[in-house]
């Protein structure tokens, strides 16, 4: 085989077959992910918190092997506290971003992880950098990945605008997730989002049965015959 | 041991009684004996300068430079052993390269200050090597703005507003005192520098010199680079004008 194979996990392998999304506006940052982490067919967790803390206001939304990117953002947890109590202050999204990406580069044989770092800081303000399987770097307005983020190029393309408010960038990243957690079978369950703000750090959570919903194939198939339940079907008996 | 003398100067492992490291403080008498070099920390940036005597007049001039890049943003002056500085200047490039690789951006002078503290303070600790005899100058542009420090042969470091090392160091540190550093433009800095430099050389004045001046700051869009030729030409003209009428 003369190509790398980025999606060789082992058998049995956790693997974070993901949606996940970064986004930029005026004020900070709204991040977001979907809750489904799989190994093969089952799903090993369906609640899972792919956003995590490596510093204050920096985040990153974790996608492939959940074991690489756990460990990955382990080390750069580790280096931006160190960062901070040499240098006296917070470190900026830039470095962070440049820690993640230089870990992924130089094992990039050795990886599956494609990572969205992103986070306020008082340099730059909100920045969002994207860090996908060979380990470039590449600092965007707005970023997704994952499985699921293949089937939503073309909705962010034609949805984003610059000069968001905070409301209008948290219903994006909403909308965004819930469509490719609904094509992609690798994603699902519940929306977790938070907003960095110089200010600090909001949680925000979508239950599975709250999800934005969009067109499900009504027009085509049809709308779903009510079954009278009181006629036709009983319940099973059951012999005691 | 040998007949003169108590033992404790020979080596820099090794404490006197009262808690000295003769090695050291040889060290210090080194930087001592080299042509001043100054630093001001200003408004809008930093300047460097160096009184560099000419030991030979078959040298080239301008060889021979005191005031060396570290990174786009640091440079370095020093007073000592010509040689221990071209040693501490290319570990300094070591260091801020290595911060660049690592955190993608420019190493800010406090880290770079730190790294070559604990280096030099390493050469005072065991018998096989002796400590720099040099006092270094560091000066950048970084994101907290301008900034200068100075690290002694003993690995001590500290931060300045204005800063002298070498033969000259007392008189340029009452001259620099005098100055409102904090009021001052690069460019009028330069001026101040060069008449220092000119003034405590006065004490040596059978020996030649060069004066060596480097600047960072908003008139070099945050680069460290020798002054143009015309302006220290001026400067050194004004310096000298300036000798006429001191005191």
């Amino acid at each position: 085989m003369d190509h790398i194979d980025f999606n060789r996990l082992k058998t049995g392998e956790v693997n974070l077959g993901t949606s996940i999304m970064a986004v930029q506006f005026q004020n900070g940052v709204v991040i977001g992910a979907d809750s489904r982490t799989t190994t093969g067919s089952y799903i090993a967790n369906r609640v899972t918190d792919k956003l995590t803390h490596v510093h204050d206001r920096i985040y990153c939304c974790r996608s492939g092997s959940a074991a690489d990117t756990q460990a990955v953002a382990d080390a750069v947890h580790y280096q931006l506290q160190m960062y901070t109590q040499m240098s006296g202050g917070p470190p900026p999204v830039h470095t962070a971003a440049a820690l993640f990406q230089r870990i992924c580069y130089e094992n990039k044989d050795g990886l599956s992880a494609g990572i969205i770092v992103a986070g306020w800081d008082k340099e730059a303000g909100p920045s969002v950098y994207n860090i996908p399987l060979g380990g470039g770097l590449f600092r965007q307005p707005w970023a997704i990945g994952g499985s699921g983020s293949t089937y939503v190029y073309g909705y962010c393309d034609a949805t984003y605008k610059e000069g968001w408010g905070r409301d209008e960038t948290v219903d994006f990243v909403k909308n965004t997730l819930a469509l490719a957690m609904s094509r992609d079978g690798s994603s699902g369950g519940v929306i977790r989002m938070c907003v960095i703000t110089e200010e600090g750090v909001e949680r925000l959570f979508v239950p599975g049965n709250e999800l934005p919903k969009f067109w499900e194939g009504a027009e085509v198939l049809g709308h779903a015959k009510k079954i009278n339940q009181a006629e036709g079907l009983a319940p099973m008996v059951v012999e005691a | 041991m040998t007949s003169i003398g108590t033992g404790y100067d020979l080596s820099a492992s090794t404490y006197s009684p009262d808690g000295r490291i003769f090695q050291v403080e040889y060290a210090t008498k080194a930087v001592e004996n080299s042509g001043t070099a100054i630093g001001l920390k200003v408004k809008d940036g930093v300047v460097l300068a160096v009184e560099k005597l000419i030991h030979s007049k078959l040298s080239v001039p301008e060889a021979n430079r005191r005031i060396q890049t570290i990174d786009r943003h640091i440079g370095l002056a020093t007073a000592g052993l010509l040689a221990d500085g071209r040693h501490i200047a290319n570990r300094a490039r070591d260091e801020a390269s290595s911060y660049r690789d690592t955190y993608d951006a420019p190493s800010p002078l406090k880290n770079l200050a730190e790294r070559l503290g604990l280096y030099t303070q390493a050469y005072t600790l065991y018998s096989s090597v002796r400590p720099f005899g040099i006092s270094t100058i560091l000066g950048a542009f970084d994101k907290e703005g301008p900034s200068l420090y100075v690290i002694e042969p003993s690995g001590v470091y500290f931060g300045y507003n204005g800063a002298a090392v070498g033969k000259g160091r007392q008189l340029a540190k009452t001259e620099l005192e005098k100055l409102k550093l904090s009021e001052l433009t690069t460019k009028e800095a330069v001026y101040e520098a060069a008449r220092i430099i000119y003034l405590v050389h006065e004490d040596a004045k059978e020996k030649e010199f060069e004066l060596e001046i480097s600047w960072i700051g908003q008139e070099t869009d945050n680069v460290h680079l020798p002054v143009p030729r015309e302006l220290q030409q001026d400067a050194e003209a004004k310096a000298k004008a300036a000798l006429e009428t001191f005191e």
